[in-house]
């Protein structure tokens, strides 16, 4: 992103307030998944059977066009599962909304990477969270690091130029950041790096996955010295009270320039908190998304200015804003408490007084986990939370 | 934050013809508007809506000083929107052209 400047308000407010339509939308369009990585967002496996149909997809479309939303983020789930994923695909190019679809790369054909390839519309990004298979296949699979690099090698082999690989950084990748670097360079693609959220079955995860305070500071060491070539969707705002800011917006993007649209239509505040108590409305609804964006209650609180709370004697609250509210939602916290990554340690006594038994942690009112399919990695699951 | 501004930097031929890239699409917004280019897949950010208003009428105008005047760009703000049109077609938002 760039700014062409001739005034001197500063942007960052005007999005704090919200705009018109959002900048980043993430649509999931299927919790069905052929994986069933340990960290899932979403807690995807299974369709639901309320999904949204082909032509409901087509009108949440057409108004994304009106609204004049330029782009959106497919996942899911795996989205290509979907029957009439390419349908949709082809719909949305052709009303001027351009598509980025995030895949583990199982269906990327020879002859869909052609097709890929051939569209300046499409995007494409690739997950994958380890840079060798021993670390990627503990959390995404077995055999879903190499399914991932051979869809890397048909796209590159295709001609498609700068398509994305998306890693999540976790306790077991962090290290791996050059590696990661050099495989994108390797298929003329882009890294894009993403902080892991305690959301979904990533709350079974967190303990073990989270990156230590020291490798936070080596990926906050990281990005400032890459940070121009490389992709995080902003999302590790809460590392800018280390230092000098990371690139990006440094803020909560979440009910006002972002927000997540769920595959049965349900939309929330953003990817990371898919649970009632973010959910601003559905798209079913009279006045359909442009209603809820512009107008649910939900939004229009979350686009109030930010009470620094418990932070507001730190002087780095300018910095970090606090951090990301999932985060610090779904492991007990207060939405004005620190992050729990908070790299002053902020939060260490309130997650310490959560773990003896003093406050209840959110379970996820959303989950399509597959029963009985075998968490792939030698992470223990958390006791039943309530 | 004011921008800082390097009078000495070359800028764009203001006299010349320039339009908005046809893979370019504006959103109004408060602060001015978002630019996207479906090309590139690059986002602005024109943070006035007098910026936003030249880009959208760029085409119509035979020079970009033109488009500039009938926007109501006073000569003494000139130098700061040639430079945002600068930063503009350095980007491959606008290109040389004639847009009617």
């Amino acid at each position: 992103m760039s700014a062409a400047t001739a005034t001197a308000r500063p942007l960052v407010e005007h999005f704090e307030a919200g705009l018109q339509a959002p900048i980043c939308l993430t649509w999931e369009l299927t919790y069905a998944c052929n994986l069933a990585c340990v960290h899932c967002l979403s807690s995807s496996g299974r369709r639901d059977p309320r999904e949204l149909t082909t032509a409901e997809c087509k009108a949440v479309i057409d108004e994304l066009r009106r609204m004049q939303v330029f782009y959106v983020n497919i996942g899911g789930g795996e989205p290509t599962v979907r029957r009439d994923f390419w349908e949709l695909v082809d719909y949305a190019t052709a009303n001027d909304v351009g598509v980025k679809f995030s895949t583990n790369g199982s269906r990327i054909t020879p002859q869909i990477a052609r097709r890929l390839a051939a569209s300046d519309y499409v995007d494409v990004q690739i997950s994958i969270d380890g840079a060798t298979a021993d670390v990627n296949d503990a959390v995404r699979g077995p055999g879903s690091y190499a399914t991932a690099l051979r869809a890397m090698e048909r796209l590159a082999e295709a001609g498609f130029r700068g398509f994305k690989i998306s890693v999540v950084v976790t306790r077991r990748n962090a290290g791996q950041l050059d590696d990661f670097k050099a495989l994108a360079d390797r298929f003329d693609a882009q890294l894009r790096v993403t902080r892991l959220r305690p959301s979904g079955r990533g709350a079974d995860s967190w303990e073990e996955l989270h990156p230590t305070a020291r490798q936070q500071r080596d990926v906050y060491a990281w990005l400032l010295e890459h940070g121009e070539e490389v992709l995080t969707g902003d999302s590790f705002f809460h590392l800018s009270a280390l230092g000098d800011p990371l690139p990006g917006l440094n803020l909560c993007g979440a009910g006002r320039v972002v927000c997540l649209i769920d595959p049965v239509g349900d939309v929330y505040a953003c990817p990371f908190v898919i649970h009632d108590e973010f959910l601003a409305g559905n798209v079913r609804d009279p006045g359909g998304f442009t209603e809820v964006w512009r107008s649910s209650d939900l939004f229009a609180s979350l686009r109030e200015p930010d009470s620094p709370g418990a932070c507001a004697s730190c002087g780095s609250y300018d910095a970090c804003q606090g951090g990301c509210m999932a985060s610090k939602f779904f492991v007990g916290l207060e939405l004005d408490d620190p992050d729990p990554e908070c790299v002053k340690g902020a939060a260490e006594p309130l997650l310490a007084a959560i773990a003896a038994g003093g406050a209840t942690v959110p379970a996820s009112t959303v989950d399509h986990s597959r029963p009985g399919v075998p968490v792939p990695s030698p992470v223990r699951l958390r006791p039943t939370r309530r | 934050m004011p921008p800082v501004v390097d009078l000495d930097a070359p800028v764009l031929d203001l006299d010349r013809e320039w339009r908005l890239d046809p893979r370019v699409a504006l959103r109004p917004e408060a602060f001015g508007a978002l630019a996207y280019h479906y090309g590139t897949r690059r986002l602005s950010f024109l943070k006035s809506r007098l910026l936003a208003d030249i880009l959208a009428t760029l085409g119509d105008h035979p020079t970009a000083r033109d488009a500039c005047a009938a926007a109501g760009v006073t000569a003494g703000e000139l130098p700061r929107y040639a430079r945002a049109l600068t930063t503009l077609a350095d980007t491959g938002m606008i290109v040389e052209g004639a847009g009617r």
